[in-house]
């Protein structure tokens, strides 16, 4: 009956917005109540990513084993600093395509393409399943000591275009132009997806991060997109803050955010900073969405490669990153259960990663997670 | 004060600009007597001021698409790299990151960081460390104690110098240099609280510490050292606070007050 109920909702307000916003993206939040098999497994693309990458992947296999969770993964090595043992991008890329979900470690991105290519690994594969929304939900978590308490926002972040463009030349020797580019339909997209998130998870409040005094047209078209598209929504309030405050309050009053909405590279700044805040890159999940399929992939990204075969990397982003993937493809029994495990380990605060000022190992940390679930 | 999202280029751009105002200095120190979560931040953003993200070159190529140039040269990096390391130098600093995102900006933030190598280069006392900008923003706010000098393009220094500030008590408290090939700037960066103007409110510190600073670079340093104190004292005693840092002083009391020690030190 709920189920029914949901799904007349969803199609009545995928009617509505049709008919509002023809030209935009539209339903991206969706779960994919029908992607559950009746039998056999889910299958689910699996990219360990590089530096601790593969180690945390391993422990979320662990925990998945242990909690007998119903979720097949096609594992790929992807990397751009290891070519020669990457697979394919188009491989990886149909993959997730067809599972619709992946579950996907950090890429590292070196300063040099050893082919002098300007665009790196990650933008290609978000380019090439138009993975245009990410999504870092951050939550202080219980038993983390931090500076701040009760943090709860979530920073949606535009990541196709703008300053991840890959557009850049040498004009002249020693004088180099990087274009940043800014259209109106993606920024339109991107609001759209942030008011939805907010209708859809009962926020109240989104801003529209940019820096629209300096760079009037680009951060003004993507300012002026949102400003649009808030029309549509009154329920919702809308604010808008230049990022270089937003930077600083965030650091001194973190919880007069709730959703925020922001072009490529202040998204990438405000996903650390707020992560930060929290408890480090070792505890946050986030994910990047297109209109088909998800990505889920630790929020702030470090491979942590100076960790890599020492056992003392945090598992729980990538873990959370699970748990997320599971509610996602309603799987919520597993995932709740995996969380609910993993808060009760981080609250008893006996076995923390040296991240979180413990002594652990991870998979000191792994054991304890298994031997919490219920 | 700048507009949002019209009309031409701002006043700031066109001083820095005039007068070649090629990097801003922005010491950010925890206050002794001012309390926030912070309290071991003693860090200073160098930022390059006069290109980059904020060169001002924008057009729409067509309607809804545009295109912002972040511009990027060898002869303004280098200049604004050898700068920190002189900053350093000068000011018994240690170390110098530099700020970048060359992993996505390969070739204009390459070439920042390719500058900053070759200023490194000489000045071997002091130690160099290249960091990725989220990175920096990651560990500056659970150890902000691992960074020293900070060097960076234009953006990245707006957004990074903000954000220290914010660790220290925000805008009113941080003071603010400009230094370029035709002269130097100080001033205070808060914004211009047209609420509380001509009410006798604000708090005078940012403007108050960018003439200190100002005073350093023209090298009267022991007037500096006085001034400086003396403010720093009366935050510390916290009698005369002005509303932003929890008190109910007036701009006038406090500065009475900072002017009696001042007076005392003198004598």
């Amino acid at each position: 009956m709920a189920l029914l109920a949901r799904n007349i909702c969803k199609t009545f307000s995928q009617a509505a917005q049709k008919s509002t916003l023809r030209t935009l993206h539209i339903g991206v939040i969706r779960q994919q109540e029908s992607a559950v098999e009746q039998e056999g497994k889910l299958k689910c693309t699996l990219i360990p990513g590089d530096g601790v990458g593969p180690e945390l992947v391993v422990a979320v296999q662990s925990v998945f084993k242990a909690a007998d969770v119903p979720v097949e993964f096609e594992p790929y090595f992807l990397s751009e600093v290891n070519p020669t043992l990457s697979a394919p991008l188009d491989q990886v890329s149909n993959s997730i395509a067809r599972n619709r979900v992946c579950l996907k470690g950090i890429l590292a991105t070196p300063d040099h393409s050893m082919t002098g290519e300007l665009q790196t690994l990650n933008m290609k594969l978000r380019k090439s399943l138009d993975l245009y929304s990410n999504v870092v939900h951050v939550k202080s978590l219980p038993g983390i000591r931090s500076r701040h308490q009760n943090v709860d926002c979530v920073i949606i972040r535009e990541q196709t275009e703008g300053e991840y463009s890959a557009l850049e030349h040498e004009s002249v020797k020693g004088v180099v132009e990087c274009l940043k580019i800014v259209t109106a339909t993606k920024s339109q997209r991107i609001a759209k997806f942030a008011f939805d998130y907010a209708v859809k998870n009962n926020r109240k409040k989104v801003t529209c991060v940019h820096k629209a005094n300096i760079m009037k047209l680009g951060d003004g078209l993507f300012l002026k997109s949102c400003q649009e598209i808030a029309k549509m929504y009154p329920r919702i309030t809308f604010e808008t803050m230049i990022v270089d405050n937003c930077t600083m309050q965030m650091v001194s009053n973190p919880h007069q955010f709730d959703v925020m909405v922001m072009p490529n590279l202040y998204g990438n700044i405000v996903d650390n900073l707020a992560s930060g805040l929290v408890g480090g890159a070792g505890v946050v999940a986030g994910a990047s969405y297109s209109a088909e399929c998800v990505v889920f992939e630790p929020g702030a990204r470090h491979t942590y490669s100076e960790a890599v075969g020492k056992n003392v990397a945090n598992p729980t982003a990538m873990l959370l990153c699970a748990v997320k993937l599971l509610n996602h493809v309603n799987l919520k029994r597993y995932g709740e259960q995996i969380r609910e495990a993993l808060n009760r380990v981080l609250n008893d605060g006996k076995v923390l990663t040296k991240d979180l000022g413990g002594q652990s190992s991870t998979s000191e940390f792994v054991t304890a997670v298994i031997s919490s679930l219920r | 004060m700048t507009p949002v999202g019209k009309g031409h280029r701002s006043l700031n751009l066109a001083l820095r600009k005039e007068f070649n105002l090629y990097a801003n200095v922005r010491p950010c120190l925890s206050l002794e007597g001012y309390k926030t979560l912070y309290d071991n931040v003693d860090v200073v953003t160098i930022r390059e001021n006069t290109e980059g993200e904020y060169s001002g070159i924008e057009h729409e190529i067509v309607e809804g698409v545009v295109q912002s140039i972040k511009l990027i040269t060898e002869e303004a990096s280098l200049r604004v790299a050898e700068f920190a390391f002189k900053y350093a130098t000068d000011n018994n600093r240690k170390k110098v990151t530099a700020v970048h995102k060359a992993n996505i900006m390969r070739m204009s933030d390459g070439l920042f960081l390719r500058c900053c190598r070759e200023a490194a280069q000489k000045f071997p006392a002091i130690k160099f460390e290249e960091k990725y900008l989220d990175t920096v923003c990651l560990n500056m706010v659970q150890d902000p104690s691992q960074y020293d000098v900070l060097v960076m393009p234009n953006l990245y220094g707006d957004i990074l110098s903000d954000m220290c500030a914010g660790l220290v008590g925000g805008l009113g408290l941080t003071p603010s240099g400009n230094i370029g090939l035709n002269g130097a700037l100080f001033e205070s960066v808060h914004g211009t609280a047209p609420d509380i103007a001509g009410q006798d409110k604000a708090n005078p510190t940012a403007l108050l510490l960018s003439a200190v600073m100002m005073l350093k670079y023209m090298g009267l340093n022991n007037h500096a050292k006085i001034i400086e104190n003396s403010a720093f004292e009366t935050i510390k005693e916290a009698k005369y606070l002005t509303g932003d840092l929890g008190g109910t002083a007036k701009c006038s009391e406090y500065t009475n007050e900072i002017c009696k020690k001042i007076i005392a030190q003198t004598k």
